[in-house]
């Protein structure tokens, strides 16, 4: 090979890796562009104070209102009741693998909390319906049989190991001198721990809090098992509710031409939720790059 | 400083009280996912049977069978690393080994972790918008593989990046020493060396994937497929969509087809795992 061919072909291929990395940033504009193309259709015909303030949800109704307020209360009860399971759990394992257990306990559990997070939401959504709803109606006689109390507690089981691997990691980084200071002015283990350590890595964890919160409001599958497709604007965890992601499925399960008034509120809500997720994310993103910062 | 007795022992007592609510917890976790794998087990594993597995659906739970959603699950599988991989991987060679730190290169790598975060669901509608609408590839096989390579996409670059970032610097410099170019180290001596660890980041991605159900039906795959998919252009259905499906009618029978269903995709789920820590362990041994 000459040595011209061979520069030029060496840009070609950079090129052509710098466009595969482009990519994803074109990813992210289209998702904007789709939501927004749809959305705007939507606002068309449907005022943008309804949409937020309303509080009546009936898009598939004949008489058919728009308020989103309904969706956002429901996806907001679950979400609380998953991170009410998950963010105490998760912290509590975070501190025993990360302060007592040995090293061969962490090899072993490790891998288990990976399978917890690896199993399809269907299967979970399963779970949630046919084994811990009428686990619940055993002493809960007045819980119904799609409700948000299950679903939640289900959920919070399948982020739990997403709190704990990434609070595990922030409450790693805290440099053994703080614990050794610690010890040394007679602090116990739990002393330490509790008093030292997890505030030290608090950023870490405030940042795997806000993702776990962020992963509760777009999951889909278990809610749309298990909560039931009732939008109903309520603080009560026994009756059947609605999410946003849940209405999306239940939308696209019927058979909506492109263009209609049904088939843009999907987009509107998906909008919503990808707004809400997205701050979500940059904020967990900017409070993680705040404690690497803290110990460098 | 002497301390009383008494204190010392609520110390020691406090010390034990953490340790044993932490291994509580984790106990509860772990004993969750025990009672979920044994319920589905006892729902579900009189149902399982070749009839089950080579059946088609019908409308008679009994007779019903998986046959279109597993073969759609592989094709779909297979199609989604075919796109996933290249762009995946050659992403994230432009990231660890040509990007300088430089303003557009933090940006991709913010985005990346972005989307990475981005509800499914959202990846459904992309997909809904820009190919089964927009590119008019309608609710086909393709379109299904395309959602979901852009939803792999970020956790493909990321695994890459740990196994390039993986293979030590002096590899590369002994392939420049010998005069060899940058594209020339890569692919013949970071590529191969990384090989096994970008398999099994592939591997978790597709085990991902294997139970993705929200995009799928956002963007419109059927819930009820009596036909094997024959083209990237078909119609399909998927293990997890045929699941839902079970589990959302009434009768009771078609639930105990959906926890058959669950087994099935389950057994998929561990093999497909257990190959990626095979694989690992491999990589390490020879390393050493």
């Amino acid at each position: 090979m000459t040595r011209r061919f061979r520069q030029r072909f060496e840009t070609v291929i950079e090129r052509a890796l710098f466009a595969c990395a482009a990519l994803s940033v074109f990813v992210t504009l289209g998702i904007i562009g789709v939501l927004l193309f749809e959305t705007i259709g939507f606002f068309r015909e449907v005022a943008v104070t309804e949409f937020l303030f309303g509080t009546t949800w009936t898009p598939l109704f004949f008489n058919k209102r728009f308020g989103v307020l309904p969706l956002v209360a429901g996806t907001v009860l679950v979400s609380a009741i998953a991170m009410a399971v998950a963010l105490p759990a998760g912290l509590l394992s975070a501190v025993y693998l990360s302060e007592y257990a040995s090293p061969g306990t962490r090899r072993a559990v490790k891998p288990v909390l990976e399978v917890l997070a690896g199993v399809p939401t269907v299967v979970y959504g399963y779970f949630a319906l046919l084994f811990v709803t009428p686990l619940l109606q055993s002493f809960l006689p007045q819980l119904a049989g799609f409700n948000a109390l299950s679903p939640g507690i289900v959920m919070g089981i399948m982020i739990l190991p997403l709190v704990s691997s990434l609070s595990e990691d922030a409450l790693h980084s805290v440099p053994s001198g703080l614990r050794e200071a610690s010890y040394a002015l007679g602090a116990t283990k739990a002393q330490t721990s509790l008093t030292v350590v997890l505030p030290a890595a608090l950023s870490g964890i405030s940042a795997a809090a806000i993702l776990a919160v962020s992963r509760a409001v777009g999951e889909t599958m278990i809610v749309a098992i298990a909560a039931g497709q009732q939008p109903r604007l309520t603080a009560n965890p026994l009756v059947p509710v609605e999410t946003m992601t849940a209405f999306i499925v239940q939308v696209s399960l019927g058979d909506t031409p492109t263009g209609t008034i049904e088939y843009r509120t999907i987009f509107a809500v998906g909008m919503l939720l990808f707004l809400g997720t997205f701050g979500l994310n940059l904020f967990s993103t900017w409070l993680r790059g705040r404690y690497r910062e803290v110990y460098r | 400083m002497e301390m009383p007795r008494s204190a010392t022992r609520t110390r020691r007592l406090s010390d034990k009280a953490l340790a044993f609510a932490g291994l509580f917890v984790l106990g509860l976790a772990l004993l969750a996912l025990a009672v979920l794998l044994v319920d589905v087990f006892l729902d579900g594993a009189g149902r399982v049977s070749w009839q089950f597995l080579v059946g088609y659906p019908s409308r008679r739970a009994a007779d019903a069978g998986l046959l279109p959603a597993l073969v759609g699950s592989l094709y779909l599988i297979l199609l989604t690393i075919a796109i996933a991989l290249p762009v995946g991987v050659g992403a994230a060679i432009y990231l660890e080994e040509y990007s300088t730190q430089g303003r557009v290169a933090r940006f991709i790598e913010l985005n990346i972790s972005n989307l990475a975060a981005v509800p499914s669901i959202i990846y459904g509608l992309l997909g809904l918008g820009l190919f089964v609408r927009a590119l008019a590839m309608g609710q086909s096989l393709l379109a299904g593989a395309c959602t979901l390579a852009l939803l792999l996409l970020p956790i493909v670059i990321l695994s890459t990046r740990e196994a390039l970032r993986a293979v030590p610097v002096s590899l590369r410099e002994g392939s420049y020493a010998l005069g060899a170019t940058r594209w020339q180290t890569i692919w013949n001596q970071v590529l191969p060396v990384a090989a096994p660890g970008i398999l099994t980041g592939v591997i978790l991605a597709v085990s991902r994937a294997i139970g993705e159900t929200a995009p799928l039906i956002t963007i419109g795959a059927l819930t009820y497929v009596p036909f094997v998919p024959d083209s990237i252009w078909s119609p399909f259905t998927v293990l997890p969509i045929q699941i839902f499906n079970w589990v959302s009618r009434p009768q009771s029978a078609f639930l105990v087809n959906a926890a058959g269903g669950i087994l099935v995709l389950l057994v998929l789920l561990l093999s497909l795992n257990a190959a990626a820590i095979l694989l690992r362990d491999r990589y390490r041994s020879q390393r050493m």
